[in-house]
């Protein structure tokens, strides 16, 4: 199939391992990646923000880049979230837009909503040895409710052993401008995931948002706890090291 | 002066709450929204035994007993509470109360008598089984509200056929007194309690401490 | 409040290991017992859709339930006055005591009764106010605001409370056991309960059909206050209301389970008007607005209103549970406080730190009896902030220039090289321990600069 990749502003500027693993998964899968460079942000930031207008102007751009794809594959749930529960609620009457809208929302999945659900798939291939925890994400937990596919796609890895998160269902405290606007408060948050991670003696933990990763992670670093974080597609893209 | 300004300020909330609705359509009825009823109207395997397991969690004490023995079970439980003289209300039948019993009827007694007195016994209106709730309405063998609430010991006597099974029966059952007697009702579900020490339950801080049940079986 | 806001106040909170600590037991004790009292109802789902769908019910036609409830309560010999807002609440509460030649009144807890400050209007008034209910009580003797909707003390564990009750309450020898703490009360209290003439209630529905009020608590001091004094004021909010009594049903299922954990809560009174011969001969019903029906005309912000008062999105909130509730500088905290109080009060002011005082994790929609949006309510007040410049310039500046960039991809492209470029000097070994401009994000974590090679460059090598 022709998949398009919807990036992130975050994976391709921070972690673009985990978009360069998306392609890789796709194409060992036997799929056509597109990347339509003219991609930016989903507008989530600006949106949770209250920056309303020029949330709904990312919002109308993003409908009108990916208008032409058949699929669009998004390593991020809080993204793919944004666009099928707010976007809906952006087009304040403008039937043109709400209609782009309604067409796109119904094409666009996070990683393993595709893979799981879309495909039908379990094993995909990859290999990964070592001890790995999942944090499973609120918005892949409560807008997405992604269930259970992640877990399965997990151990289905050869290899790998999946350790269950203690309180897994916790938020790590990132919220987008939250974490640097209510720094204690997500810190305070953070402190409790991080203790949970550490309690599963994983040398990896995962999640399919980029943005927890980059809050437990910074904090798993900031510790020396040994401990690293590595975004779902790069575990399902990995092939043995 | 105090009517003006009271006829103003409703006015004034109504108006503000009327142009806060100009997003509801004028010939919308409240009927018109409508509210799913798919919730359960009936509980499955609620029973009298249900009520007695329900209740006895609570720490209540509870007989079962046939008609015949009422006042001999009431007899005992005063006697297991270490009470000699009640309080009733006014309709409690005379076969309620054993002769070793001194009963004083509130004929209305003051609340500091209440106090002091210490027990009482009555009637209820139901019982829910799925809760261990019994319910008042100040109907017959109740008396007023003060009597299931003052005295420190309440005994009550709970008939079988007054056991429904859950807190929607219970509603329906005492609406219609609601809406035309205007009857004022309570539910008691267990003691008084409160968790506001470090969220550990305590029992007993207001209202009776000793619960005694007498369910008379039909 | 003092104009710090909710970061400031937090963080001296959360400084504060007691209150971590009491928090941390308090709540994850009833999210347990809650879970339970849940999980034992098959048809959860489908209460909290009719409980949702009997609120908006209520609220869109509020004007006509609130007419139809004061006349059923007048038919049933009570008495209803209207309040715009605290200080008019106040003034009648006053007058109504006065005019029952009063000068003390036995109160029940009420969060509505809370937000018009009325104990303090009625000091004002020479009226003395008896807190009944014992965290209200506890909160009372110790001059401190509650923190918390359900358990006001929660802020407080046995040995403060026992030295509390032994400096106050006339109780010595008093130890720390709960059991006794509360007996002490009970002394106490009873004494004021037999010989009140005046009691003052909040209510927790109000029944539009019949003009029934309905209170619903776990100690007792509800009935004691609603039917031994002589005159009662009930003091309500008007989104309380329910159309019948039938519709009680619901709300009795959905309030014990979410608050209490309990398949029942002990006591439930229900009464309607005066009952001669039993209970208060006079009954007062003081319906109050202060600013109710602003939060009535935002068309997303409304749904607020459906609030049933449980707490269970309290237990469930990674920030309440840690801040606690004196962080938000208001009568109700935690998420519902988030967006109850700027919409109250007004989104410009005091309370415009509210709505940010979350990471929009939805724990609480999750469990809200009656399925208000609390998350997408508290992004619609952000925006509302935004849109009034209630927010601070220099975020609203850097949010522009984002957008900007993030509108043309060329200029994307390189904001990303210009911000690799100027983290070049922070990072060592792929990690950065302090950003001046991300101070508060480094101050706890390590940052990742920009990647040596972004994802677009990397595509455009293949």
């Amino acid at each position: 199939m022709r998949v398009t990749l919807f990036v992130t502003c975050l994976t391709d500027t921070v972690a673009p391992e985990a978009g360069i693993a998306v392609v890789r998964i796709l194409e060992r899968l036997g799929h056509e990646v597109e990347f339509p460079p003219a991609q930016t942000c989903c507008g989530q930031m600006h949106l949770n923000a209250g920056y309303r207008r020029e949330g709904r102007a990312l919002a109308r751009r993003f409908v009108r880049v990916f208008a032409d794809a058949e699929l669009v594959v998004a390593p991020s749930a809080s993204c793919v979230g944004t666009v099928r529960e707010l976007y809906p609620t952006l087009a304040d009457g403008d039937e043109a837009m709400a209609r782009e809208i309604d067409t796109l929302v119904p094409r666009v999945f996070e990683l393993s909503e595709l893979l799981a659900g879309r495909f039908g798939l379990e094993d995909v291939g990859a290999t990964f040895p070592h001890r790995v925890t999942y944090h499973p994400t609120c918005h892949s937990l409560r807008v997405l409710r992604s269930g259970d596919a992640p877990y399965r796609l997990l151990r289905a890895v050869r290899d790998l052993e999946l350790v269950e998160l203690p309180e897994a269902t916790e938020c790590c405290g990132f919220g987008g401008t939250f974490a640097v606007k209510n720094a204690d408060t997500s810190a305070a948050i953070l402190a409790d995931k991080v203790r949970c991670v550490l309690d599963t003696g994983a040398d990896v933990c995962t999640a399919s948002d980029s943005s927890c990763l980059l809050q437990i992670g910074g904090a798993l670093s900031r510790l020396r706890t040994g401990v690293r974080t590595a975004h779902l597609a790069e575990i399902l893209a990995a092939e043995g090291r | 002066m105090v009517a003006n300004a009271m006829s103003s300020a409703r006015d004034e909330i109504l108006a503000h709450i009327r142009a806060a609705l100009r997003d509801v359509p004028p010939d919308e009825r409240p009927e018109d929204v409508s509210v799913p009823r798919d919730y359960l109207e009936q509980e499955p395997d609620a029973t009298v035994e249900r009520f007695v397991e329900r209740v006895t969690d609570y720490g209540a004490s509870v007989r079962t007993v046939a008609a015949a023995e009422l006042a001999s079970a009431v007899g005992e439980a005063c006697r297991e509470a270490d009470v000699a003289r009640i309080v009733v209300p006014r309709d409690v039948p005379a076969e309620w109360v054993p002769p070793s019993i001194e009963a004083l009827v509130d004929a209305p007694l003051a609340a500091v008598e209440l106090d002091r007195i210490g027990a009482a016994l009555t009637g209820c209106a139901l019982a829910i089984a799925d809760t261990g709730t019994i319910v008042f309405d100040g109907g017959a063998y109740q008396g007023r509200r003060l009597l299931t609430l003052v005295p420190d010991v309440h005994l009550c006597v709970v008939r079988e056929e007054q056991v429904v099974d859950g807190v929607p029966a219970a509603i329906r059952r005492i609406a219609a007194d609601v809406r035309t007697a205007r009857r004022p009702v309570t539910f008691v579900s267990g003691p008084s309690a409160t968790s506001d020490i470090e969220f550990s339950r305590v029992e007993g801080v207001h209202g009776p401490r000793r619960l005694a049940l007498i369910v008379v079986r039909s | 409040m003092k104009r710090r806001g909710f970061p400031a106040a937090a963080r001296k909170a959360l400084r504060n290991d007691q209150l971590r600590g009491n928090l941390a037991l308090a709540t994850g004790t009833i999210r347990e017992r809650r879970a339970k009292a849940v999980d034992e109802r098959p048809d959860w789902e489908e209460l909290r859709e009719a409980g949702r769908t009997l609120k908006l019910r209520v609220l869109r036609h509020l004007d006509s339930y609130l007419v139809q409830f004061e006349r059923a309560v007048e038919a049933a010999g009570g008495h209803v006055h209207w309040a715009r807002d605290d200080v008019e609440a106040g003034s009648v509460v006053a007058r109504l005591v006065a005019e029952a030649g009063a000068t003390e009144v036995v109160k029940v807890k009420s969060m509505t009764t809370d937000e018009i400050g009325l104990s303090e209007q009625l000091a004002a008034s020479g009226i003395e106010v008896v807190e009944t209910d014992l965290a209200e009580l506890i909160c009372q003797l110790a001059g401190d605001p509650p923190s918390h909707i359900l358990v006001p003390a929660i802020h407080k564990n046995r040995t403060e409370i026992r030295d509390l009750f032994r400096r106050t309450i006339g109780a010595p020898d008093l130890s720390d056991e709960p059991r006794e703490l509360a007996e002490a009360a009970r002394l106490h209290l009873r004494r004021k309960f037999l010989s009140a003439r005046v009691a003052v209630s909040g209510a927790n529905f109000g029944v539009a059909e019949t003009g029934s009020v309905c209170v619903v608590e776990s100690e007792g001091n509800g009935r004691f206050c609603t039917t031994l004094p002589q005159t009662l004021i009930t003091v309500m909010g008007i989104e309380k209301l329910v159309p019948s009594v039938e519709d009680l049903e619901v709300f009795f299922q959905l309030l014990p389970r979410s608050s209490t954990g309990e398949r029942m809560n002990p006591y439930t009174s229900l009464w309607t008007g005066v009952t001669p011969g039993d209970g208060p001969q006079e009954f007062h019903v003081v319906l109050l607005d202060n600013g109710r029906t602003s939060v009535l005309a935002d068309e997303v912000g409304r749904q607020t209103l459906a609030c049933i008062r449980c707490s269970a999105c309290l237990n469930v909130c990674p920030v309440y549970i840690r801040t606690g509730g004196h962080a938000y500088g208001s009568v109700y905290p935690g998420p519902i406080g988030a967006i109850l109080t700027p919409q109250l009060s007004g989104v410009g002011g005091d309370a415009s730190s509210l709505p940010y005082a979350s990471s929009l994790c939805g724990a609480c929609y999750e469990v809200c009896p009656v399925k208000i949006d609390i998350p997408r309510v508290l992004v619609h007040l952000r925006s509302r902030i935004v849109a009034e410049k209630a927010g601070g310039a220099g975020e609203r500046i850097a949010m522009r220039v984002l957008a900007r960039a993030f509108a043309d991809e060329h200029r994307y492209e390189r904001a990303q090289k210009l911000g690799r470029a100027a983290g070049r000097p922070f990072a060592r070994k792929g990690a950065i321990s302090h950003l001046p401009l991300l101070g508060a994000w480094t101050d706890a974590r390590d940052l990742r600069p920009v990647a040596r090679q972004t994802f677009r460059e990397w595509w455009r090598t293949r």
